[in-house]
């Protein structure tokens, strides 16, 4: 998995699934269509103003509420390749990984990186360089199946390469 | 070695004799559930493995009820995705209009879970089964998928946090209002990725649909699971409904906690969560001095959705009417519960109150369909969240309580104690 590098779109703490992705957006599950109101209750212009590669910086207990999966799904889709936080929701972490979303846990990034500062992830070590603020901080590192996981588009993408490359 | 009563659920299922927090298990699932937000995806995602059948016709539960009776031409698409695919894999618990129900409150009442089960579904409010002395979790759609084609799922099993009820409820307080309180000293994230086992002389005294109540709000402390143990109550609950064998679990006296909170609740009041997390809350009293006006009530939802919810509801509005300018809406979790509710009269009294009668549905809760909120507007709700938005649009407000504060509140147009409409 190859370094990330973006800008950073600073967000609270409890930032829940209703607000990354609205319930009323939720008939239906079109990852373009759940883009464009990606983050919508939490910053109005979020879908708009973002761009391939960027990365979300939020506080603690990120993606708490709902387990819908449209929430990684939509942030993914807006382009965004990395969140990072102190904490996450335990069913949305899940959904992130399954969904191909990196996620990395980092209390001292998450609190140091500002908005709109460049940053530049390592999943494989875990290396958060705030290129911008001039700091660097240590996540612990997404081990390797994880990566192949997040490399393969998801869990069931995985999977079903594994099956193949069995054969 | 000494277990709780979670650890032993997750054990049984994952053919180990005992596991520890952190541990890592494939476990077998009894139950696995998905609703027309969910489904859809989980559908999508078990046709890319490539798997003909579902691991099992009667544990793949499909239940249609968070935009149905279906609000637009998309919300009917989703629907129609799980029509199909129960028609084509012959699933024999799909719910159609007319026989579906809240989820959390269909499946109990349809004796579809038990204690000792393990039940995975794709919704948060998945843990309410807990109250039957189930391990029962809430997972994304990828997750139900993989377990949709192979019946199992991995977990890690999670540390415990016991709370501990002593003292006898005083009048008007719920087990919605225990919960709330609880959801009020944990915050949160208080409980993430951890169990959350509810004991003690109150909750041995607590009706089921109170336990129901507590159980489906633990996810709201970021909890993995609320687990009760089951006893006399649940039984007498479980035994006339159970459509399959059950195991009765419980914790070891000496089992391990990572923590055990005690609360007192002979003086608690009833509770009122504020926007925009369950975690804000306060004392009815202070929610009555703080004379908030309001929009909209809201009684109903998986949390609030019980025989036992209307009952109360209605012996408050009993000869009284909503305020003016108040829409009141009642939602029967399901068939089963409007029938009981025209049986007993209780319909009648919320015809006479003026109240409209929802068809079982999530609806307005998570801000679906059936009285959605306009910017500016406030709304007192028997629901689980008050998130920003979540039952509108994102400058409107939910507080929540229990059936009895939200029909206390109807009447006076603003947030009000149980006593001040007697």
């Amino acid at each position: 998995m190859h370094n990330i590098e973006g800008k950073a779109w600073k967000f609270g703490d409890d930032i829940d699934t209703d607000a990354i992705i609205p319930a009323r957006y939720l008939n239906t599950s079109d990852p373009r269509e759940l883009a464009k109101y990606c983050m919508e209750d939490a910053d109005a212009g979020f879908a708009a103003k973002v761009a391939a590669g960027d990365i979300i910086v939020a506080g603690k207990n990120f993606g708490c509420g709902s387990s819908r999966e449209h929430a990684p799904i939509a942030i993914k889709a807006s382009g965004v390749a990395c969140v990072i936080a102190p904490t996450f929701a335990r069913i949305f972490y899940r959904n992130a990984f399954n969904t191909g979303l990196l996620i990395l846990e980092s209390a001292e990034a998450a609190a140091a990186i500002a908005d709109g500062h460049q940053v530049n992830v390592d999943p494989a070590t875990g290396t958060i360089k705030d290129l911008t603020g001039g700091q660097t901080f240590q996540a612990r590192p997404v081990p390797e199946f994880m990566q192949k996981l997040l490399d393969d588009g998801g869990l069931m993408a995985h999977w079903r390469k594994r099956l193949r490359d069995d054969k | 070695m000494a277990q709780t009563i979670t650890e032993k659920i997750l054990a049984f299922h994952a053919g180990l004799k005992e596991v520890e927090p952190g541990q890592l298990i494939e476990a077998d699932v009894d139950i696995a559930l998905a609703n027309d937000v969910t489904a859809p995806i989980a559908i999508a995602e078990f046709e890319k493995l490539g798997v003909e059948k579902v691991f099992d016709k009667k544990r793949v539960l499909l239940i249609p009820d968070h935009f149905t009776p279906n609000k637009d031409i998309k919300s009917a698409e989703q629907a129609k995705i799980l029509r199909e695919f129960a028609q084509a894999q012959e699933l024999k618990n799909y719910f159609e209009i007319g026989r579906v129900g809240i989820e959390h409150v269909l499946l109990p009442e349809q004796g579809l879970v038990g204690p000792g089960d393990l039940i995975i579904g794709a919704d948060s409010h998945t843990c309410t089964y807990g109250a039957l002395g189930a391990f029962a979790t809430g997972v994304g759609s990828t997750d139900l998928a993989a377990a949709m084609a192979t019946g199992k799922v991995w977990f890690k099993v999670p540390e415990t946090i016991k709370v501990v009820y002593h003292g006898e409820l005083p009048a008007w307080v719920e087990g919605k209002d225990l919960i709330l309180h609880t959801i009020g000293l944990l915050k949160v994230d208080g409980a993430l990725y951890q169990a959350l086992e509810m004991t003690g002389e109150t909750i041995a005294a607590l009706p089921m649909y109170g336990r129901m109540s507590m159980a489906n709000m633990a996810i709201e402390a970021g909890a993995k699971n609320g687990i009760i143990a089951p006893d006399e109550i649940t039984l007498d609950y479980v035994r006339p409904r159970a459509q399959r064998d059950y195991t009765v679990f419980a914790s070891d006296p000496d089992a391990n906690y990572c923590r055990t909170i005690e609360i007192d609740v002979s003086k608690l009041r009833p509770q009122v969560s504020y926007p925009p997390l369950p975690d804000k809350t306060r004392t009815v009293d202070q929610a009555a001095a703080d004379n908030i006006a309001i929009d909209q009530v809201v009684i109903g939802s998986c949390t609030n959705g019980r025989i036992e919810d209307f009952r109360l509801a209605a012996k408050l509005l009993k000869g009284k009417k909503a305020a003016r300018f108040v829409r009141l809406m009642i939602i029967p979790g399901t068939q089963e519960v409007y029938r009981q509710m025209i049986k007993e009269g209780l319909t009648d009294i919320f015809l006479d109150a003026e109240a409209l009668i929802s068809p079982p549905t999530c609806g307005p809760c998570l801000g679906g369909h059936m009285g959605i909120l306009a910017a500016g507007e406030r709304a007192v709700a028997t629901t689980n969240r008050n998130f920003v938005g979540r039952m509108g649009h994102p400058e409107s407000e939910v507080y929540l309580s229990s059936p009895a504060v939200a029909a206390a509140s109807a009447v006076l147009g603003r947030i009000a104690t149980p006593e001040e409409i007697l």
